[in-house]
């Protein structure tokens, strides 16, 4: 059983989103990703600036064991990203919900609501 | 559902996670691959390999086949319990198989991979022919590798008197039989260690009494890892049907003397001599953060191409190394290609870690 935090938005490809108070939204893996991923031991961050439709490649985690592809849950452009996964990047296995790898200023809050609940994560994997 | 060795509840027990390897239900890992990793270079930690393929070769004739059937020489096996580490091939010279032979008191031991049962089995039926040899593979046996500075130490204490003593005294790459076990300190991570192949029904309660004793088991994640970085091949990735042992960093593997001793394979590897060897396996080590992967595309200034046939990221090192097979005049500098960009790494010896130390 993974940790799927109630308050969260999940696309079926396994990222988080949350609406933060200012209006962007932070994005990151989910627990279940991080397990089936295995050992994180590099991220390739999008570049701040970059304007994503929802469901473009965003960036790539990679574990020891394979490289993924990370894809923007929402539509926006790239404000931030977290630069400590460079000398941390197994902090996405430790603490998913806190290591977050980009921020977006979205161009339409609604595409939210498209993304999956909890319930609806926890559904659609299974568990 | 694939094959599941003896200590697959154990596993599931432990939390492993699960995953095909060759037909087989095996650990990837019981929780961090790299901490296991770690555990094996610093202390020791058991792998259980008994997916790998027991075969006992006896008869009249098993040493003058072994010596036709194989390009190392079993002729250098002088005293039983030594080992000797060779490649079958095909008459094209390429790998039909990579093992460990033992020499037992009462014929050989051979220890193949899993993955390549079936193609060994048939190939060995075929070259059999006129041999009065009898083969015999083990399957009611299972196989344990315990690796790390500390195994042999911890191993030792957890056994009889007569089994601790003889793990002390064995020689690196010999193998004793004491009752229904076999010992060997011979094994795949670059470190000190024992291989143990012992009766199917007993390695429940030796595995148990490993683990509980404070011996990490360890998956195949970790297995991958530490073979990478001790520069040794993997059977499908490094070396395969198509690719001879010239090319492969195998050359010291093949008795070429005597020139007498046919083998097969050895008129394409003296072909292929003649004519100058083209490829060669190499390390390569990314300098930059990210991860070379097997397939990647190597290209050398002035030289030409090649590819990497095992990539990974090393927890010893903490940076990323590959094994690729390159144009022979590759020096010490090349490019790969990871998603569209090209990544200057380092040309090195195949071999980054021995015994926990870096030596790249």
């Amino acid at each position: 059983m993974s940790l799927i935090p109630a308050e969260l938005r999940f696309a079926e490809s396994h990222e988080w989103a949350r609406l933060e108070a200012d209006g962007t939204v932070t994005v990151g893996i989910s627990d279940h990703a991080q397990e089936a991923l295995g050992d994180v031991v590099f991220v390739e961050l999008a570049e701040v600036g970059k304007v994503f439709a929802a469901g473009d490649t965003a960036g790539v985690v990679e574990s020891v064991k394979a490289a993924s592809d990370i894809y923007s849950p929402v539509s926006g452009e790239v404000i931030a990203v977290n630069e400590a996964l460079a000398d941390s990047p197994e902090s996405l296995n430790s603490e998913p919900y806190t290591s977050w790898i980009f921020k977006l200023k979205p161009s339409n809050t609604a595409e939210l609501e498209k993304l999956l609940d909890a319930a609806g994560y926890k559904a659609a994997i299974g568990e | 559902m694939g094959q599941r060795t003896p200590l697959y509840d154990l596993h599931l027990a432990l939390g492993a996670k699960m995953v095909d390897f060759g037909g087989w239900d095996m650990p990837l890992h019981y929780g961090s691959q790299v901490e296991e990793h770690h555990e094996v270079r610093r202390d020791c930690g058991v792998f259980d390999v008994s997916h790998m393929t027991v075969i006992d070769i006896t008869g009249l004739q098993a040493k003058e086949w072994l010596q036709y059937l194989l390009a190392n020489d079993v002729e250098r096996l002088n005293t039983p319990g030594r080992a000797l580490y060779s490649a079958m091939l095909n008459e094209q010279g390429g790998v039909v198989d990579d093992m460990i032979v033992y020499l037992m008191p009462t014929g050989y031991r051979l220890i193949v991979n899993a993955a390549t049962r079936d193609q060994d089995m048939a190939w060995m039926e075929t070259q059999r022919q006129g041999y009065d040899v009898q083969l015999q593979e083990r399957p009611e046996l299972a196989l344990l590798a315990i690796q790390g500075p500390q195994a042999r130490h911890k191993v030792a204490e957890l056994v009889s008197q007569a089994r601790g003593q003889l793990i002390q005294q064995l020689k690196p790459f010999e193998g004793q039989s004491n009752g229904d076990w076999f010992i060997a300190r011979t094994g795949y991570t670059g470190e000190d260690g024992l291989e143990i192949v012992l009766p199917a029904d007993q390695a429940p309660a030796f595995f148990n009494d490993l683990v509980g004793a404070g011996i990490s088991p360890i998956g195949l994640g970790a297995r991958d890892t530490l073979r990478l970085e001790a520069g040794m091949n993997l059977y499908g990735q490094d070396i395969h049907l198509s690719v001879s042992p010239l090319c492969a960093n195998m050359a010291w593997t093949i008795a070429w003397e005597p020139a007498s001793r046919k083998f097969v394979g050895r008129e394409a590897l003296e072909a292929e001599k003649a004519g100058g060897v083209q490829l060669k396996l190499v390390g390569l080590v990314l300098e930059e953060r990210g991860v070379l992967r097997a397939h990647q595309v190597v290209r050398i200034a002035n030289v030409g191409e090649g590819e990497i046939t095992s990539g990974s990221f090393s927890p010893t090192l903490s940076k990323s190394i590959a094994l690729a097979r390159v144009p022979m005049a590759t020096a010490d500098r090349a490019e790969v290609e990871i998603r569209g960009k090209w990544y200057p790494v380092r040309v090195v010896k195949p071999t980054f870690v021995r015994q926990g130390k870096a030596l790249i």
